[in-house]
């Protein structure tokens, strides 16, 4: 077995261990099934809705949760270990630092994707097996597990950067916490206001490309507009006209979203000295 | 004993202005054992971390096992064995699963891991979480990892911190039967006194220079420390003073007198006292403590601690 998946596996352990993969699952199980069971409650209706409403509803929801859990998850994987010392007996080892970095990342990467299948998945599992699904909503559904664990990927390489910038824990969480809100509040508010004080001067064509420098948008434009009965209820039928993207197009500026910021980490990292 | 294990040429290590290491040059041959010492801050982790290639040197040049530990393949590392000081490992996860884990990384089969628990004496406690371990149990693991995969070159810092002196003494005991197989011992402490006559080379450093190199006998004789004997005379003690002459320091009882002299002279000043036949009822001769020595050539009149 490699260095690189020694580090992995022992990531999942530690995570599993003391729980962090339990609370995740947990908490993504249980507001899936809250969006998918209770979404129409304010219409007075206690059923379940269709899978393609659901993939809209959660879509959502994972743009909130699904980077913020990554970044917590990951914001200390470097600097942490630096600080407790257990990353200076573990650097005399026969590991280079682009193991560790990968290593954990991946092992992190897998906790992510165990959680977002088993949450996601169970509820999706319950709305088929429930309400019945077409070809095509379970399609959407599938894409939806396979993106939310992307741009939990990016996040986990976003916090991996992070960890290796900076000295101080707290640091660390501080500048995790800062990068959630500009990712997922300020930018699009941002964006919307530049939209609305631009007027017509600014050409349209560029915002389409200012959606894609935020993969929290890339990740909503991928699974609102992808499918066709996902685009009837996301109210985005509009936007797909002008966004003209196509989904490998957007899954591709996922994983570079993924691979450079860890690119960078591992780099920041080989060349720094315990 | 002809190959050096470890060969520093001048080396320096620079943070900023402030150097942390400075032109240190030594030679341990291998199988040997060294002891780095000195006040806190004098450059004895820098010096361990410069010979693990976890840091570069800013000048000079290091050689670790034949090999420039700062661009050394990974094979190098297997064959090195690190205690850090404060030794510090995931709490949540056990013992044994530690070692298995470290274990792993170093490509040695698992079975070795209940071997070195053993070894340490942490075989009770093997399944229990970290967490739950004390000071004293935490450095035995640390030990045992640093065992793992019978290294050639071991680099302990601050290994006995936290050992009572029972587990002291089994420490040491490891310790010779590892230089016995051949493998060389870096190891280093602030007390001098603990190491008795443990090791083959002491090396003492302050403020990032080496100020001396050599055995307990090359150190002491360096030191030029005086040696102290306490006369217990029968007769008349101030004629036997007189007889002394200049050699006696006080007169610290009614019939006792205190001398003191360079270590060379040792023998020919006890000439002269026992030439006084039966005059000196006792004699007593106390060589400068090992602490003596370190506070001559290490201590740091700025080192608060």
């Amino acid at each position: 077995m490699s260095a690189t998946m020694i580090i992995a596996g022992k990531e999942v352990r530690d995570a599993f261990r003391n729980r962090w993969v339990l609370g995740a699952t947990l908490l993504l199980a249980g507001l899936a099934f809250v969006l998918a069971f209770l979404g129409s409650a304010p219409t007075g209706a206690l059923d379940v809705k269709p899978l393609a409403v659901t993939v809209v509803s959660l879509a959502s929801l994972t743009i909130f949760l699904v980077p913020l859990i990554a970044l917590l998850l990951a914001f200390d994987a470097i600097v942490g270990d630096v600080e407790r010392g257990t990353m200076l007996l573990l650097l005399t080892y026969p590991v280079t630092k682009t193991n560790v970095v990968v290593g954990k990342f991946l092992g992190h990467s897998a906790v992510l994707a165990f959680a977002t299948v088993v949450g996601y998945g169970g509820a999706g599992l319950a709305i088929s097996l429930g309400q019945g699904a077409d070809g095509q909503s379970g399609q959407a559904f599938a894409w939806l597990l396979a993106s939310s664990v992307l741009l939990g990927m990016v996040f986990l390489a976003v916090a991996y950067l992070i960890s290796v910038l900076v000295r101080e824990r707290g640091t660390a969480a501080g500048l995790a916490v800062g990068v959630w809100l500009f990712f997922v509040v300020l930018y699009d508010m941002g964006l919307l206001g530049l939209l609305v004080a631009a007027q017509d001067r600014v050409g349209a064509g560029v915002f389409p490309y200012l959606l894609l420098a935020n993969p929290t948008d890339v990740y909503r434009v991928f699974n609102l507009t992808a499918f066709e009965n996902v685009r009837t209820f996301s109210g985005l039928a509009g936007l797909s006209g002008t966004v003209s993207f196509s989904p490998a197009v957007l899954l591709t500026v996922l994983v570079a979203w993924i691979v450079l910021p860890l690119a960078v980490a591992a780099a920041v990292f080989g060349r720094r000295e315990l | 004993m002809s190959e050096g294990a470890i060969d520093l040429q001048a080396l320096t290590k620079r943070y900023g202005a402030h150097a942390a290491v400075s032109e240190v040059s030594m030679r341990v041959p291998e199988g040997s054992c060294l002891a780095l010492l000195g006040h806190n801050g004098a450059g004895k982790t820098t010096l361990m971390k410069l010979m693990l290639g976890l840091t570069r040197a800013s000048a000079g040049s290091i050689a670790v096992l034949g090999a420039d530990p700062g661009s050394a393949g990974l094979d190098f590392r297997r064959r090195i064995g690190f205690l850090p000081e404060n030794v510090a490992f995931h709490e949540e996860i056990s013992g044994l699963e530690t070692l298995r884990f470290y274990a792993r990384l170093k490509k040695e089969p698992l079975e070795v891991c209940g071997v070195l628990l053993e070894r340490v004496g942490l075989t009770h406690a093997a399944e229990r979480r970290v967490k739950t371990y004390s000071k004293g149990m935490r450095q035995r693991l640390g030990l045992a990892q640093a065992l793992i995969g019978r290294p050639r070159l071991l680099l302990l810092d601050e290994p006995t911190t936290g050992l009572d002196p029972v587990l002291r003494q089994e420490f040491f005991r490891i310790i010779q039967e590892l230089e016995a197989a051949g493998a060389t011992v870096v190891l280093s402490s602030h007390i001098l006194t603990e190491l008795e006559a443990r090791t083959d080379l002491i090396a003492i450093m302050k403020r990032g220079r080496l100020v001396v190199l050599g055995d307990l006998d090359t150190l002491r004789r360096e030191a030029d420390l005086p040696v102290r004997i306490r006369v217990t005379v029968s007769g008349e003690t101030a004629v036997i003073a007189e007889r002394l002459g200049d050699l006696v320091r006080k007169r610290s009882g009614e019939h006792s007198l205190e001398l003191t002299c360079a270590l060379p002279d040792k023998m020919a000043v006890l000439g002269r006292i026992t030439a006084l036949g039966r005059a000196v009822a006792d004699i007593d001769i106390e060589l400068p403590s090992l602490d003596d020595v370190y506070l001559r050539f290490g201590h740091d009149p700025e080192d608060v601690s």
